[in-house]
Order: C-alpha cells, then structure tokens, then sequence
C-alpha cells in the first residue's frame, strides 16, 4: 500500500509541471497585455514598460516560469497583479462553491443512475430497459447549457419554485444555499446519471453471466441479494473510474453552469482571469486543478483495492 | 428401488434458441432416483446431460423451453413459485459446478460465501453461520479452516476451490447432490480426493447424488446406476455393475473403448469416436448414433429405437444390441 501511494506521488510532479509549463505557455501566447489590462488604453509606452519590469514580465519566458515555480515551492502561490488578492485565498474563496456543486452533481447522478442500472441489468431488453436506456442515450446528447436553459425556464420563470441566479454562503443560510444550487446541481446531475447509468449497466449484465451468480442462484440466494452483494461489487470497476474522471473535471469548476447560474466558483475564476489576462490566478487554478486530477485518480485507484481483492493482492 | 422415488423425471424436453431456430438440448428423457442412491450421467460434451441437470435446478438460460415433468419428493419442479424454488435450491437440492475457477464469486470471502446459505436457509446468525462455515471447511478437508475462511477465492488452488464448492453444497444438508463434471476442471492428481471425498460425504449423510461426467471410468465403482446419453436421450440405463459387466449399446461400448488405458504399452493410438454428434438444430430420422456406429445397418438409419422395457433394471435403445459376452464365451 505504501508502494502505491508513493508511486502515485512520484506520478503527481512530471504531471504537475508538464500542465503548468503548458498553461503558462499558452496563456502568454494570448494577443493582450496585463500591463495594458491594467492601466487602461490610455497608457503610454514608458508607463507599460516600467510596469512590465515591475511585474517581471520583461523577462524571457522560462525565466518568469521559473521564478513562478520557485515561489510556489516555497508556498507563495503569488498575489494577483490586478486585485492584490492572494491566488490561495481567492481560490479558496471560489473552491466550496465548485466543491458543493460536483457533490450534489455526483451524488444526484449516482443516485439516478446506479439504481436504474440494476434494474435495467437484472432484465435487458425489458420495455423498463429499453425506456431508461433511450432516455439516458437522449440525456447524453443536450448540450449542457440547453439542459441549464429549459431548468431555468420550467422552474424558475414557469413555476418560479427555484430561484435561477441567487448564491448564498453555506455557512450564512442552509436553506437558501441549497434552492440557489438546486438548479445547476440538477443541471450537472441529469448530464452525469446516463454515463453512470450506461457503464454499469452493461458491466453488470455480463458479470450476471458469469458461472459465480448461476452458482448464486443455486444456493437459493434472494434475486435482490444477487444483483446488491454478488453482482454490483465485481461490476463497479468501470463505475469508478468514470466518477472519478468526472470528479476531476468538475474540479476545475463547471465553467458553463457556473456563467449561466451566475455562481462564483472556481469555472468562472479561472475564465474571468484569462479574460483579463491575470495569469497568476490562472496558474494557481490549473495547478489546483491537476493536483485534484491526481489526487482523484490515486483515490480511485485504493478504491479498485477494496472492490476486487485479487488487486489488493497484487494478481489481477 | 422401494417406497416414493426422491427425484422423478419424465418425458423431460429442453429447447434451446438458437439463430438457427430452437435446438433440442435434451429429448424425452425419463429418470428416477430413489432417496440416499446415486447415479452417474455419462455422455460426451453435447449429449445434454449438463442441461438435463440445469433443467431440474431450473438454471437454465433465458429463453430455453422446457417440457415434460420433473418431481422432487413429489412438488412438480416446473411449476414451483419462484419463492418456494429459493426454497428447495440450496435447501435440499444443491450442486456443484464444473469450474472452481469461476463458480466462486472472486470479491466474496470463502467462508461469507459458505455462510451465506446458511443464513439464508437455516436462519443462522452471522456469527453462528461462520462458525459452521469454518466447521464444513475442516470436514471437506481444507487445512486451516479459519484463516482460510477469511480468504479470497484466488488465493486458494483449484482443488481447494472445488473443495469449498462441496462445502458450499452440503452446507444446508441437501437431500439431492447434483455434480456437474466436478473433476474436469481439475488436475488428475487431485481428481480422484474430490471424487472420494464427494462418495464419503454421500454416504455419511445418505444423501442422493447425480454425477455428471464424460468418463465412465469415474462412475465404474461410485454410482449405483449409469445412464448413458446421446444426443439429448438414453441410449442405456442400468446398474452400474450390470453396464459394465454387459453393455448393451454401442455407444456405451465406444465410450468405454475411448478412455486411455494405464496399462497399455506406450505410444498406444488414442481410441475415439469417429465423426461427431449430430446437429441438433437439424434430427435426422434413424438412430442418432447410427452416422458413427460400426454395427449400424439399414434399419438403424431410418428408424429411432425406443428405450427398451426394463429388464432386471437394464434399458437400452438400440435395434442390435451387443450380444451377451460372458453367455457367448459359455
């Protein structure tokens, strides 16, 4: 086990410094100056250069990315050139509204999906099945922002049950916090359920064919008892790895349903900052964004551990 | 044979789907098994004796059709509710399938997967459960029962699997042990214990038992009777010492013929059954075996036999059966 964790740390730096080198190179290949963001348009050529020298930004690339990474080494993630703010703490302030977001979109996916697989499994090709899974294979064709777009109309402007563009604080109002990310977490949930669903559908009526849930059968066991205990642990390994991938993307925020429900989450931070060419904030996000990709990804790969013993063993 | 048979097949049917249309698996086939008695079902891969068992556990695969009766302690097994069939699988009919490696559920510990059944059936408690579990694992022969019982499937050899599978089996006391080719998967080294231990169990527990395989060498001396099957149907049924003393069929004979003797000196050919069985999307009028028999004749081909009317327990279905060796050497 101790292995495994050090493996994957060793997996976390060539990752980490290959998306930052990457970002950092794209992000200054951007027509556009912070200096000019800065200061205006108006702005004399001798203004920006003394600025520019300021900032370090006069310095070759690899010079300025350096200096970044030696900074961030030492724990200073650096200080937004435009609004003075530190990356860690505007960052902090953006993450538990992009954290609360991929729970309740995980979690409402999960939810949908999972059941609807069992019973789908437990009889393919029933008119049940062939409903569900028609219905998720048209779930995973809307675009996300039409989803977002027909939820607003129904909810808020038909039956103005849910309000479609009002972020409370968690820790200020309970209540109000959850009817404001009820909206973009139904969004983001009705977009996760149908992989969810599809994968361990089709995981879960070949593991149903195996000799070990004939054998189950033969024992008497309860139909529920065979689908929940002998069936659904073998066959959640692709599950895992797809919530997993999901995990890590909505990490980063979900940059479309965060504009649209006007949420101020880590999405909108990361492209409020290219717009305005606030590289540092940018670099701190990505950076975030690919720690939590593989922080997530060694999380799941424990998880294949506990499900299948014959990993936990070393002989799968 | 005295008093009600435990398990009483008649006129049994299997239709499989196919694409090219329904495949009947096993055709007309009629048993019976008095309690505590043991039978061996002999015939080659696709002579439909492994569906005749999946048939009477109703484990069929879906879309297969059944026809004819089977009775077990006289409940119509075809017509069980699904809750009264839980009832008896495990209960009092278990069985043991053919691949160790893969009838055991690989995320499952040995002894959950033994306990299992007997919460189910016998309302034990976890704890209870466990420890008869740990307790049958001793009785089938496995070496540290209770660190064995905390194991996965994988970390135990093929024929410590197929031991706990037996375990499994007799775990609820089971009135009719159905085994399913139990040794094939396994090597011939350890053949033979799964066999002996399968015979004690049996007689310990005077359990019933119906052993599946494709080598009559393993029913010589463990079954009380034999029937033989060819395509779907018996082709011979009898006393497992009056079959070997006299077959009848000669296909029962061929089989004989094709297992390789230790004694023979090396580089000995191989005996086999020329051809192959027939397709069973396609019957063809005549004895099945007719195609690949060296005594057929013209009858044969054009006309099935019957099984014959039971003499001294001795069935055969054969127009020219093999004469009596023994009287003719008299």
């Amino acid at each position: 086990m101790l292995g495994l964790v050090g493996r994957r740390l060793v997996y976390l730096v060539p990752v980490v410094l290959a998306v930052t080198a990457l970002t950092f190179l794209i992000a200054n290949l951007l027509p556009g100056d912070l200096a000019i963001a800065m200061l205006g348009d108006q702005a004399t050529p001798e203004n920006v250069a003394a600025l520019h020298k300021k900032l370090g930004l006069d310095l070759p690339l690899w010079q300025q990315y350096l200096h970044w990474l030696w900074a961030v080494l030492h724990g200073d993630f650096g200080t937004s050139h435009r609004t003075g703010e530190t990356v860690l703490h505007a960052i902090a302030g953006r993450l538990p509204v992009s954290l609360e977001l991929l729970v309740i979109a995980e979690l409402g996916g999960i939810l949908i999906g999972v059941p609807l697989a069992i019973l789908c499994a437990a009889r393919p090709g029933s008119a049940f099945d062939r409903i569900v899974s028609g219905v998720a294979f048209g779930s995973l064709s809307v675009p996300p922002f039409m989803l977002a777009i027909l939820l607003i109309f129904v909810f808020a402007l038909r039956l103005g049950v849910l309000p479609a563009t009002s972020y409370v604080p968690l820790s200020q109002d309970v209540l109000g916090n959850l009817r404001g990310m009820a909206l973009p977490g139904a969004t983001l949930a009705l977009l996760e359920w149908p992989t969810i669903m599809r994968v361990l559908r089709s995981d879960m009526i070949s593991t149903l064919q195996e000799d070990y849930i004939a054998m189950a059968r033969a024992k008497g066991l309860s139909a529920r008892r065979i689908l929940l205990v002998h069936a659904l642990k073998p066959s959640s390994l692709t599950l895992v790895t797809v919530i997993g991938l999901n995990i890590g993307r909505l990490i980063g925020g979900a940059v479309i349903v965060e504009s649209i429900f006007a949420l101020p989450g880590v999405g909108r931070l990361l492209v409020e900052s290219i717009y305005l060419r606030d590289f540092i904030i940018l670099q701190g996000g990505v950076l975030l964004v690919a720690i939590g990709f593989v922080l997530v990804n060694f999380l799941v790969d424990l998880l294949y551990a506990v499900l299948d013993p014959r990993i936990r063993h070393g002989r799968a | 044979m005295s008093g009600t048979p435990l398990l009483e097949i008649e006129d049994l049917t299997v239709d499989l789907p196919t694409d090219r249309g329904p495949l009947r698996a096993v055709s007309g086939v009629s048993l019976s098994l008095a309690p505590s008695r043991s039978l061996g079902i002999v015939g080659e891969s696709g002579s439909g004796k492994t569906m005749l068992s999946r048939a009477v556990l109703r484990l069929l695969p879906a879309g297969a059709r059944l026809g004819g009766t089977a009775r077990f302690e006289g409940r119509d097994l075809f017509r069980l509710s699904p809750r009264a069939l839980r009832r008896l699988r495990g209960r009092e009919l278990a069985v043991v399938f053919q691949d160790p490696m893969t009838s055991l559920n690989p995320v499952l510990t040995i002894g959950g997967q033994i306990a299992e059944a007997l919460r189910e059936h016998l309302g034990l408690a976890p704890r209870a459960a466990m420890a008869r579990a740990v307790a049958l694992l001793a009785e089938v022969g496995i070496p540290e029962p209770e660190r064995r019982a905390r194991q996965y499937p994988h970390q135990l050899s093929g024929g410590m699997r197929q031991r706990v599978a037996i375990a499994i089996a007799l775990s609820c006391e089971p009135r009719l042990l159905i085994a399913d080719e139990p040794t094939t998967a396994l090597d011939v080294t350890v053949q033979a214990q799964i066999l002996d231990l399968l015979a004690r169990e049996r007689q310990m527990r005077q359990m019933a038992m119906i052993l599946i395989t494709h080598d009559l060498g393993i029913v010589a001396g463990r079954t009380d009777e034999v029937a033989v099957m060819y395509a779907g149907r018996i082709v011979e049924q009898a006393p497992t010492r009056a079959l070997f003393k006299h077959m009848r069929s000669p296909y029962a004979e061929a089989l004989l013929a094709a297992i390789p003797r230790l004694h023979a000196p090396p580089h000995t050919r191989l005996a086999a059954i020329a051809g192959s069985p027939p397709d069973p999307t396609r019957p063809a009028p005549g004895c099945p075996f007719s195609p690949r028999c060296r005594y057929a004749r013209e009858r044969c081909r054009s006309e099935a036999p019957a099984l014959s009317a039971e003499n001294g327990g001795h069935q055969y279905a054969c127009w020219f059966p093999l004469p009596d060796r023994a009287a003719a050497e008299a």
